[in-house]
């Protein structure tokens, strides 16, 4: 369907509105946490593990509690023994309860070993360099290949527990394993004439987000621990903190302001947990500032993931069978271990739709690195690399252009998805987007390659993806509507905003409801005290699961106004009508009450409030669809590749803020060129993480990426809001797959490991001569 | 030590420990914009402005600026409204968190630079990250905010 004649009747839903916190943005406001904690705060800071694996066998505080200005030293020995994870995820989490705020066994280089807190950081650093460690060094656990069931256990634990059905296992270094199929996929790839077997590796890449990772803490009038923290899920956090410090959750109120950028790392609780017990122990207000460095060495990156894919086609070029198996390594701890694997397989293997039979494993172990988390794309990208990678390579196999591969075995609107949970496709536009794309791209002109008079080599690559839109029976939006004096609304939040914008898309959604301007919607988030419960911000959620929530609130405070409104008029609630402005009799617009009279006789002598409080949550996960294709040119000399065009087309359903969903997807790509070309993460042998800041660990610049170029195939979902599905993840997904497939079109050069630097093609070209 | 230097163009007065960087101290001065995104001078988050010109606020000590003259968006607002309208038209302020500093080498760009190409402009710019916007709507808005001001600059000579 075109979406075209629908959406030109909207106001304010698919207008590129400005983002109502803009102004102050650039403006430079203090809205930030470290711009809002009080200047009395105690600096904390935490003593990090050098050992990749050991137990501390002493830790002498005592000289560290003399120096001036230091308010407490703690250690294992001073916080509650009850495992939690750090994963903000819905209860019960699928995440093991795996860690301690401090341990005596450290687990990862970088690891928390003791927490100090002073009035200066002079005086914090003093502390941390007198605290004196005895560690018993142990063999640390490394490669994530052998992990499973290895000698060396990295949780051995007994108090560690799962608390969903994950597979997990504490005693084999398993944090999840489970397996899923269709059909006897061996058969069917044993009868495929094309068949294509390999293993692909992406690293833990890191979402450095320009605010790093910081909390403020303090203790109110009421004696309860008060949180200021850059979060994605302010409800989690509650949760979370009141079982790491072993306190009723009633004690804890979390709020967050504005955030400089999560993409899923603050979906986790890295920092929060520090400053909440110094303030919880000292009862002084507290702030922790996560530097670069940690944010880079202990913090909660993309699993690492091992895939290895088998993928077949008829001798038509038909796609018959897929077999996934994904090796996730979880690290140190288990956040968001067993749920991110899953979409290795389900998110992309959904993509073809002739599958006859399909097969998809996987283990998620534990080693002693970092510990893994959430970043945008959620293991979906991963997948996406393999099997997009996987189905290139199947093309080149057969001589057959991978465009045209695609065209034939897609998925397309109306199929059942049997990978991804048996779920119809009822708004898919990938056939669009693919033809826009390979226009936009001139694909048939520039395929496969292009030697140029410089001696450079030209290429294109493709790769399709999915997402999804939120998790299905288990997200939950909720917003409070109410109305106010003169008839402006607020709007109350419990979705947080981290930068994308969602606070202006949803008021866009009640401003279009409830026909109104813009400026009458004020908005407010998100105060666990004060806001309707909303799972947070992540998995693509926002727009389609909390604007639902929207869209319900609005419509039942318009039927509220309109009860109060014909009781006034003396009419029947069937006899009137609402719009914008007032409440009338249907039969005589003449006889009417505006809202702004509405507003004022609620409150006066009323017993009804002007307020409600809706909540959504959906069976469904509509994916959104896109296509990607990358050109680049390689410098075969130097191994140089730069990034000349990149064109993605992108149906995420109606694009509520056209401009936001632009924004979002340009800065999706760009942090997957990034994790395709720059973005390395290298060990040392003792398990010490080499790219610990900005100089060794390399984001893509504004000289990196060439151009960009961005179109919308709009389809119309029927569940979401005004058709919209999600943006936010998707986006990241095929820059690795479709760069890597036009590097090996330039240079015949396979890269099946990310990133692949200029370092790694030139070393192949001079293997290759 | 005791430092002297005009912040945003009030004269300052003040104590402080002689390694205090420059980007501490215009915070603890209220100039609240700044903001740190690294520790190794690669992300461009605090640059202020020193004597006019752009600098890293993180890689400098306070004491160099004594008795000089240092900007940072808290003094200039209009300018920042101005650019920034550009940028939120686009919806590239995003989270913001590198607004501040970014804007701030606009600003110093514009001085420097007469009608810069678009890889003059990626080029000057190249040292200020963003990890939310990927770089092209920011450079939508600099050249809109740049034709604009040359439209102006063309309308008042007439
Ligand atoms: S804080 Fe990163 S360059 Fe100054
Ligand atoms: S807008 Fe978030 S880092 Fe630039």
């Amino acid at each position: 369907m075109k979406q075209n004649d629908i959406t030109s009747n909207y106001k304010y839903v698919h207008q590129p509105v400005q983002k109502k916190d803009a102004m102050a943005l650039v403006t430079g406001q203090a809205v930030y946490v470290n711009d809002i904690a009080s200047k009395e705060s105690l600096i904390v800071k935490v003593l990090r593990s050098p050992h990749a694996h050991a137990l501390i066998q002493k830790i002498q505080t005592e000289s560290a509690k003399k120096i001036p200005g230091i308010a407490c030293v703690l250690t294992y020995e001073d916080v509650p023994q009850k495992r939690f994870t750090m994963a903000g995820q819905t209860y019960p989490e699928p995440s093991p309860y795996d860690r301690l705020i401090l341990d005596s066994r450290v687990r990862f280089v970088g690891d928390a070993v003791a927490i100090v807190a002073g009035s200066n950081e002079k005086a914090v650093d003093k502390a941390l360099a007198k605290i004196k460690v005895k560690y018993k060094v142990l063999e640390p656990l490394l490669d994530f290949r052998n992990a499973k069931d290895h000698t060396i256990l990295v949780h051995p634990e007994d108090n560690w527990r799962s608390l969903s059905q994950v597979g997990a296992d504490n005693k084999r270094n398993l944090c999840a394993s489970d397996s899923d199929g269709m059909g006897d996929v061996d058969e069917v790839l044993a009868n495929c004439k094309y068949v294509v077997e390999e293993t692909y590796h992406t690293l833990a890449n890191q979402q450095a987000m320009m605010e790093t990772f910081r909390t403020y803490t303090y203790l109110d009038a009421y004696g309860r621990l008060n949180v200021v923290s850059s979060t994605q899920v302010p409800f989690h956090v509650r949760r979370i903190l009141a079982n790491a410090l072993d306190i009723s959750k009633s004690k804890i109120r979390v709020s967050k302001p504005r955030i400089g950028g999560g993409f899923g790392a603050k979906q986790t609780v890295v920092a929060e947990v520090y400053p909440a017990i110094v303030t919880w122990i000292t009862g002084k207000p507290a702030k922790m500032l996560y530097s670069r460095y940690e944010s880079q060495i202990c913090s909660s990156p993309r699993h690492e993931m091992e895939i290895k894919v088998r993928v077949g086609a008829d001798e038509d070029g038909v796609i018959k069978g897929v077999d996934m198996y994904t090796l996730s390594n979880t690290g140190a701890f288990g956040e968001h271990g067993p749920t991110t694997v899953g979409l290795s397989g389900h998110k992309a293997i959904s993509l073809y739709g002739k599958l006859e039979a399909y097969r998809f494993d996987y283990d998620v172990v534990y080693t002693n690195v970092m510990s893994a988390g959430a970043y945008r794309g959620y293991g979906a990208t991963q997948g996406i690399f393999a099997l997009e990678s996987a189905v290139n390579e199947l093309a080149d196999k057969m001589h057959m252009d991978p465009v045209k591969l695609r065209e034939q075995n897609m998925v397309r609107e109306g199929q059942i998805m049997p990978s991804y949970y048996g779920e119809r496709t009822n708004s898919c536009a990938l056939d669009r987007c693919l033809t826009r794309a390979k226009e936009m791209m001139n694909w048939d002109e520039k395929f496969p390659r292009k030697k140029m008079e410089n001696g450079k080599v030209r290429g294109v690559g493709i790769a399709m993806a999915m997402q999804g839109s939120g998790i299905s029976n288990v997200d939950v939006g909720s917003v409070t509507i109410k109305l106010n004096d003169e008839g402006f609304y607020s709007l109350s939040l419990g979705a947080a905003d981290m930068g994308t914008g969602c606070d202006t898309i949803l008021a866009q959604i009640a401003a279009e409801e409830l026909e109104c301007p813009l400026e009458n919607i004020a908005v407010k988030g998100v105060d666990t005290d004060v806001s309707p419960y909303d799972s947070g911000s992540y998995a693509s959620s926002t727009t389609y699961i909390t604007g639902q929530a929207v869209i319900k609130a609005c419509v039942k405070l318009k039927n509220q106004m309109m009860e109060f409104g014909a009781d006034k008029l003396g009419l029947s609630v069937e006899q009137v009508s609402i719009d914008g402005k007032c409440v009338y009799n249907e039969d005589n617009p003449e006889e009417y009450i505006t809202i702004s009279d509405i507003s004022y006789a609620a409150e006066c002598g009323c017993n009804t409030a002007m307020q409600v409080t809706a909540s959504h949550s959906s069976p469904v996960s509509p994916p959104p669809y896109m296509v990607g294709m990358a050109e680049v040119e390689v410098d075969c000399e130097t191994g140089q590749v730069e990034l000349l065009d990149y064109v993605a087309v992108v149906d995420c359903g109606t694009t509520i803020n056209p401009n936001l969903t632009r924004v979002q997807t340009e800065g999706g790509l760009v942090q997957g060129i990034g994790m395709a070309l720059y973005e390395n993460i290298q060990y040392t042998e003792a398990g010490q993480m080499m790219n610990n800041s900005f100089m060794q660990y390399k984001l893509p610049t504004r000289q990196d990426i060439g151009k960009i170029r961005v179109e919308f195939e709009e389809s119309y979902e029927a569940t979401g809001p005004y058709g919209a599905k999600s943006i936010g993840e998707i986006v990241i997904n095929t820059p690795s797959p479709a760069i890597a497939d036009a590097v090996y079109r330039a240079t015949g050069l396979r890269f099946r490991e990310l990133p692949i630097t200029a370092e790694k093609i030139a070393m192949g070209l001079l293997e290759k001569a | 030590m005791l430092i002297k230097m005009w912040l945003n163009g009030e004269p300052i007065r003040d104590h402080m420990d002689a390694d205090m960087l420059l980007l501490d101290f215009v915070r603890r001065h209220g100039a609240l914009s700044v903001k740190r995104g690294c520790e190794t001078a690669n992300c461009g988050l605090c640059t202020v402005l020193l004597e006019g010109k752009p600098v890293l606020s993180c890689s400098i000590l306070a004491a160099k600026a004594e008795g000089k003259h240092v900007v940072t968006l808290e003094g200039v607002q209009k300018e920042a409204e101005e650019f920034g309208t550009f940028l939120a038209n686009q919806g590239a302020e995003q989270c913001g968190f590198c607004n501040p500093g970014f804007i701030m080498n606009i600003l110093a760009m514009e001085k420097e630079l007469k009608d810069p190409t678009e890889e003059e402009i990626n080029e000057y710019l190249a040292g200020n990250l963003c990890r939310c916007s990927g770089f092209v709507g920011q450079l939508r808005s600099i050249q809109a905010y740049l034709k604009h001001k040359q439209e102006v600059r063309a309308h008042e000579a007439e």
